[in-house]
């Protein structure tokens, strides 16, 4: 665990470092505005410049930028003239209720849609709903979001859409392969009833994979919530980002990549954890 | 079958379209769908068959070649990774992680934005079709150091080291050819997920740019939902985009006999 965790804040560093990179390497910066105002004075734009100068060294550039970070100065973006730190605390909260929601509709739906095969006989069942999960892979999330907002369903079915047909897929292959499994057949010619069969012999095995993809859809739900929230005008994390794409909002933007970087590193380290706490051996 | 019709159309946009995609017709703005007009005009008044029929064209011959270029760079990370070993394996891996670790879109639209937005047309579809191709191989170079860690254990390799083969020879006559299906089936898999990735960006306004037409920037009409409501050819791209990504998904399988 303690090398995940040192593989996890190298990671960020390695990330907060392609980002100042970024910021630097962006065509138009180190130009500043403020130099071309006519009420500044020589020694006003000389200070200007000099400070800009002082970004020049990419390693000083980062080294400035941790400092800052760790201080929990965000910096204040340029799009919309509001420190980071206070369009995060607004915004963050619209973002996680929804993914939150988002998330539980997915695996809600994944399982009931993957259980009754395993229960009863259902010729065509299963034909019929790959396929309709197969619809929501083949269609950009964006679609999907505006198809939403056209029946004024909110943000949180948009990454449910998108969160679902992965789950579904995943969780199918995982209780098929589990399913014909020779414990299995030796439960079953013992006359072990199907509920049982399913609940002690196949689900309770393949919990710890089913935690692992917890963390993969984090990162599916987030990339989602971007179409979801721009399109369904939820002024959440998403709608952030998009917002500072369209207005090359560097520092916000890179920012908030980092922010869900860690959420997603994190979250990946927690199913990782829950992994290893529930299969002792395993790493 | 489906695949290769619209293909074959998509080729043949020059003969097929009645108009040119950018030719605008303004006494016929939003036109209902008529024999001049087979799937009516968008806001702009301009042929909708035609600017389909050249947005696929672009789409379709492009995500291809992002797809190719994510293949190559995951192709080449991953042969480093899984040849070289050690420190640079780890290096790579590392990377790889991080990049798999951002959510896709986020990561787009960061780079996207280092770049400038207010572009011609040609340009932004290099710089879209581009990002795509440079950004889509985390997943890809994963699979491929796997693949060649297999490879490089595997008893025809112990034996032909074991032969005196040289490195280059060992990789060049032994290890490439046999990560031909994986590569094959990574840079299948890749179009599809460049297709989505296209229309996700073009939807979003920070695709390819007007008067030139593609997937991501015809799907914006959807946006008006008055106009989907009146005239439903407005549906005629993202219906393109299930079919086509479909018939992606559906070939796929096919590759994985010899994958």
């Amino acid at each position: 665990m303690t090398g995940r965790v040192l593989t996890l804040l190298g990671s960020l560093l390695l990330a907060g470092f392609l980002g100042a990179l970024l910021i630097r390497q962006a065509p138009g910066y180190g130009v500043d505005e403020r130099e071309l105002d006519p009420r500044l004075r020589r020694e006003s734009v000389e200070s200007i410049r000099k400070s800009a100068a002082s970004h020049q060294d990419i390693f000083h550039f980062y080294a400035q930028y941790l400092t800052h970070l760790a201080h929990g100065d965000l910096g204040v973006s340029r799009s919309l003239g509001q420190p980071v730190r206070d369009l995060l605390r607004d915004r963050l909260p619209v973002t996680s209720r929804s993914l939150a929601a988002g998330l539980s509709e997915a695996w809600l739906a994944g399982f009931l849609f993957v259980l009754p095969p395993f229960l009863f006989r259902l010729p065509g069942y299963d034909w019929a709903v790959a396929s309709f999960a197969g619809i929501f892979l083949c269609v950009p999330s964006t679609v999907v979001a505006l198809a939403f907002l056209y029946l004024d369903w909110g943000t949180a079915p948009v990454i449910a859409a998108a969160v679902f047909p992965r789950v579904f897929r995943f969780v199918r292959n995982l209780l098929l392969d589990a399913s014909t499994r020779p414990h299995i057949l030796a439960a079953r010619a013992r006359g072990l009833g199907r509920w049982r069969i399913f609940l002690w012999h196949i689900i309770v095995p393949t919990t710890p994979p089913l935690i692992a993809v917890l963390g993969v859809s984090v990162t599916i739900g987030l990339t989602a919530s971007i179409p979801a929230e721009a399109l369904c005008d939820s002024p959440g994390i998403g709608q952030l980002a998009w917002t500072a794409a369209l207005g090359r909002d560097l520092p916000l933007l890179v920012t908030l990549t980092l922010l869900v970087a860690t959420v997603t590193l994190l979250t990946n380290l927690l199913s990782e954890a829950l992994l290893s706490g529930g299969a002792p051996g395993r790493s | 079958m489906i695949l290769i019709v619209i293909s074959a159309a998509c080729l043949l946009a020059g003969l097929l379209a009645a108009h040119p995609y950018e030719m605008q017709f303004r006494d016929r703005v939003s036109a209902s769908p008529s024999a001049q007009f087979p799937m009516g005009t968008d806001e702009l008044g301009r042929d909708r068959l035609s600017r389909l029929l050249y947005g696929m064209r672009l789409s379709l011959s492009l995500a291809p070649v992002a797809a190719l270029a994510s293949t190559a760079i995951a192709a080449i990370l991953g042969i480093v990774a899984g040849h070289v070993g050690g420190w640079c394996e780890r290096g790579i891996m590392a990377l790889t992680d991080l990049f798999l670790s951002l959510p896709w879109l986020f990561l787009i639209l960061t780079v996207r934005a280092v770049l400038p937005l207010n572009v011609s047309p040609a340009v932004s579809v290099a710089i879209t079709f581009a990002l795509l191709g440079l950004l889509g191989w985390a997943s890809a170079a994963r699979v491929i150091r796997t693949r060649v860690r297999s490879l490089e254990r595997s008893d025809f390799v112990l034996q032909a080291r074991a032969l005196g083969c040289s490195n280059e020879r060992l990789m060049f006559a032994h290890i490439l050819p046999n990560l031909k299906p994986v590569l094959f089936a990574q840079f299948w898999i890749a179009i599809p997920l460049s297709l989505l990735s296209e229309a996700d960006l073009g939807l979003l306004g920070l695709g390819v740019v007007e008067p030139l037409p593609s997937l991501g920037n015809l799907l914006r009409e959807l946006v008006n939902f008055s106009a989907v409501s009146e005239n439903l050819w407005i549906l005629t791209p993202a219906m393109l985009v299930l079919l086509v990504v479909s018939c992606f998904h559906l070939l796929l399988p096919e590759q994985k006999g010899y994958s």
